[in-house]
C-alpha cells in the first residue's frame, strides 16, 4: 500500500489524481491476496468487480467530475449487511452462497462516495459471538497472535484493518460487536448512537440494539467514514433525522477542560491487571492534556449482562424465524417426510444451518417469551434496561465523557472459552451498557501489554455527542500513537 | 441483598423439547441433552436480576425518548407519506429462493388435496 495509507490519505491523492483508484485497488486486492489465507478476514474479495469499481472512479475524474469524499478508498464490508451482487451470508451455512438483490443503504452511502467495496469480512454467525469462533466458515486469526481471537463478532473486520489490508471496513455493533474486536485487535472503532446510522439491509440480529459503525485505521478516517453513512433513511423508521455533525471536523478540537468520567463499576473483578494499568495511563493521558477526571457512579453495570443477554436473545429469536427456507439460502427436505410437511422442512433446514450457539440464543430467545415466562424475564430485563439507561443519563450530568476499559482482557487464545458460554458472555460486560443506552462508544488502542498484545481504551458520550467522542480519542491518538503491526506479519 | 421476587425456574428436557418445537428447531439427543443444561445455568445466571425491585420503572423497549429532539412528538418520525416506488427485481429475488414457481416462492404442499 502506498505511503499514506489512511483513509483520508488515500481519498485525497485520489481526488488530486496523485495516485489512481485503479493502483491503490490492484495494491489493496494484492496485500488481501498474501495474507488473507493466514487470518481468514476476508470470506469473499470479488476481483473483477474490484477492478471494475476502481475504473469507472478513475474514467469519472478524468471525464471532470468531483470525486466523493472517500475517493478510491478499499473498504471491507461485514458479511451482515447486504451487498448487491455479492455473496452474504452473515457468517452462516443457512446463507451459503446468498447473493442479495439489493445494497444495505449505508453500502449505497459509501458506493456513492466513491469508496470502493473490496469484499465481505468474516464474523460470528449472526453477529453472535465475541471471538468469531462461531463464524461457520472458519475463525478469523488475531493479526497480533495468529493463536488467539480476534475479538467478535465484527472479528474480520477488525483484523482486516490491524493486518493493513484495508484502511477502513464496516461493522455492526450489538453488545460490543464492533469495539471489543476493536480493542483486541488494536485498532479504532466506533459504534455510533442508536438511530445515528440506518439498520436497512443489515441481517438483523436485536433490532433495538443493533447499529452500524467503521473501524479504521486512524480516528480520523473513522470519522470521514462515518458521516458518509450516517443520516435519516426512509427505510429505516429508527434512523434519525437530526443533522449530521462534521465528525472529521470534531478531531483536533480541544479537550481543555472537558469532564471525564470514570466508573469504578468498570474496574471490577475479573479485570486484567495489565488492561486497568494501560487504562489508567491512557486516562492520565487525558488529564495530561487538561481535562478534569472525576469519578462517576454507573450502579447497576453488573445487571448489563442479564438484561442483554435476555433482550437480545429474545429479538434474536423473533429476527431469525425468517430462516426458514422458503425465501433465499439453505433448504432441506426431511429425509422421510411422510405426507409432505411444511414444518419438518422449517425443522430439518434450520437443523442443518444454524450453529450450535444461534440455537442456543434461539432457544433462549423463546423461552423467555414463551407464555408464563414473559413478565418475569423479558418485561423484568426491559425494567431493568431502564435503570441501566437513567445511570447514564445521571451520569452525563456531571460528566462529558466516560472512560473505561472496552474489554476486561487482552486477546485470548482461540478455544480458550467456547465451552463455556457464561464466560464468553461476561467478555462483553464493559461494552453492552452502552448498547443498552443506545449511547455512542468507540474504542481507541492504548498502551499494549508486556507480551504485545494490544489494550482498547473505550470512550462513552451522551446521545448523538459523538462529536465530543471524536475529539477526545483524536487527542489521546495524538499523544499516543497508535502501535502499528510490522508489514513483515 | 433482598431477593424481591424469589423465582427460579426448572429448566428440564421436556420444557427444552417444548420450546425447541416453537422455534421450528430439530434437536438430536445429544444436542437436547447439552442444550438442557448449558440453558439452565443461563437462565439460573440471569436470575440475578431478580435481586433489583423494578417495582414502579417504565420497561424500555426502545431508546427514541433519549434521542428525540426536544418537544419533538416520538411517533412523528415515524410517519412517511404512502409513495410508490421501485421495489426489488422479482426475477432477480426469486432466483435467489431455493425453490420457486409460477413467479412465486415454492414450499412443500401441506394443504391436504
Amino acid at each position: 500500500m502506498p505511503q499514506d495509507d489512511t483513509v483520508r490519505g488515500i481519498a485525497e491523492r485520489v481526488r488530486s489524481g496523485e495516485i489512481q483508484a485503479t493502483s491503490v485497488a490492484e495494491s489493496a486486492l494484492a496485500t488481501i491476496a498474501a495474507k488473507n489465507g493466514a487470518l481468514n478476514a476476508f470470506l469473499a474479495v470479488p476481483h473483477e468487480d474490484v477492478l471494475r469499481q476502481a475504473r469507472a472512479i478513475d474514467e469519472k475524474r478524468a471525464r471532470g467530475e468531483t470525486l466523493g469524499p472517500l475517493a478510491g478508498v478499499p473498504i471491507g464490508i461485514k458479511d451482515a449487511l447486504c451487498t448487491r451482487g455479492l455473496t452474504t451470508t452473515a457468517g452462516s451455512k443457512i446463507l451459503e452462497g446468498y447473493v442479495p438483490p439489493y445494497d444495505a443503504t449505508v453500502v449505497a452511502r459509501l458506493r456513492r462516495a466513491d469508496a470502493i467495496i473490496v469484499g465481505k469480512t468474516n464474523m460470528d454467525e449472526f453477529a453472535m459471538g465475541s471471538s468469531n469462533e462461531n463464524s461457520a466458515f472458519g475463525a478469523v486469526k488475531n493479526p497480533w497472535d495468529r493463536e488467539r481471537a480476534p475479538g467478535g463478532s465484527s472479528g474480520g473486520s477488525a483484523a482486516a484493518v490491524a493486518a493493513r489490508l484495508v484502511p477502513a471496513t464496516l461493522g455492526s455493533d450489538t453488545g460490543g460487536s464492533i469495539r471489543q474486536p476493536a480493542a483486541l485487535s488494536g485498532t479504532f472503532g466506533v459504534k455510533p448512537t442508536y438511530g445515528r446510522v440506518s439498520r436497512h439491509g443489515l441481517i438483523a440480529f436485536a433490532s433495538s440494539l443493533d447499529q452500524v459503525g467503521p473501524l479504521a485505521n486512524d480516528v480520523r478516517g473513522a470519522a470521514r467514514v462515518l458521516g458518509v453513512i450516517s443520516g435519516k433513511d426512509p427505510k429505516d423508521a429508527t434512523s434519525l433525522a437530526t443533522p449530521v455533525d462534521d465528525f472529521e471536523a470534531a478531531c483536533g478540537g480541544s479537550i481543555k477542560g472537558l469532564r471525564v468520567g470514570v466508573p469504578d463499576e468498570y474496574f471490577a473483578k475479573g479485570l486484567d491487571p495489565e488492561v486497568e494499568a494501560s487504562v489508567r495511563a491512557a486516562i492520565a493521558e487525558l488529564a495530561a492534556e487538561g481535562c478534569v477526571v472525576r469519578p462517576v457512579k454507573l450502579a447497576h453495570t453488573r445487571y448489563a449482562v442479564a438484561t442483554y443477554y435476555v433482550i437480545a436473545n429474545a429479538e434474536a429469536s423473533s429476527n431469525l424465524a425468517r430462516f426458514d427456507g422458503v425465501r433465499y439460502g439453505l433448504r432441506v427436505e426431511p429425509a422421510n417426510p411422510g405426507r409432505a410437511d411444511v414444518r419438518a422442512m422449517y425443522g430439518a433446514t434450520r437443523d442443518a444451518g444454524f450453529g450450535t450457539e444461534v440455537k442456543r440464543r434461539i432457544l433462549l430467545g423463546t423461552f423467555v417469551l414463551s407464555a408464563g415466562y414473559y413478565d418475569a424475564y423479558y418485561l423484568k430485563a426491559q425494567k431493568v434496561r431502564t435503570l441501566i439507561r437513567r445511570d447514564f443519563e445521571e451520569a452525563f450530568r456531571e460528566v462529558d465523557v466516560i472512560c473505561s476499559p472496552t474489554s476486561p482482557t487482552p486477546a485470548f487464545r482461540l478455544g480458550e472459552k467456547v465451552d463455556d458460554p457464561i464466560a464468553m458472555y461476561l467478555n462483553d460486560v464493559y461494552t453492552l451498557p452502552a448498547s443498552l443506552a443506545g449511547i455512542p462508544g468507540c474504542s481507541v488502542p492504548a498502551m499494549p501489554t508486556k507480551s504485545g498484545l494490544p489494550v482498547g481504551l473505550q470512550i462513552l458520550s451522551p446521545w448523538l455527542q459523538e462529536t465530543t467522542l471524536f475529539a477526545v480519542a483524536a487527542a489521546f491518538e495524538t499523544r499516543f500513537p497508535s502501535p502499528v503491526l510490522s508489514s513483515s506479519s | 441483598m433482598v431477593r424481591w421476587a424469589n423465582m427460579t425456574t426448572r429448566i428440564d428436557r421436556a420444557q427444552i423439547e417444548h420450546v425447541a418445537q416453537l422455534a421450528s428447531l430439530v434437536l438430536t439427543d445429544d444436542e437436547a441433552e447439552r442444550l438442557t443444561r448449558e440453558l439452565a445455568d443461563i437462565v439460573r445466571y440471569v436470575e440475578e436480576l431478580n435481586e433489583l425491585d423494578t417495582s414502579g420503572i417504565e420497561p424500555t423497549a426502545s431508546v427514541r425518548q433519549n434521542v428525540s429532539a426536544p418537544g419533538a412528538e416520538p411517533s412523528e418520525s415515524a410517519w412517511r407519506a404512502d409513495d410508490v416506488a421501485p421495489s426489488l427485481d422479482p426475477e432477480e429475488t426469486l432466483a435467489q429462493a431455493p425453490r420457486s414457481a409460477h413467479g412465486g416462492f415454492a414450499v412443500p404442499t401441506f394443504v391436504e388435496s
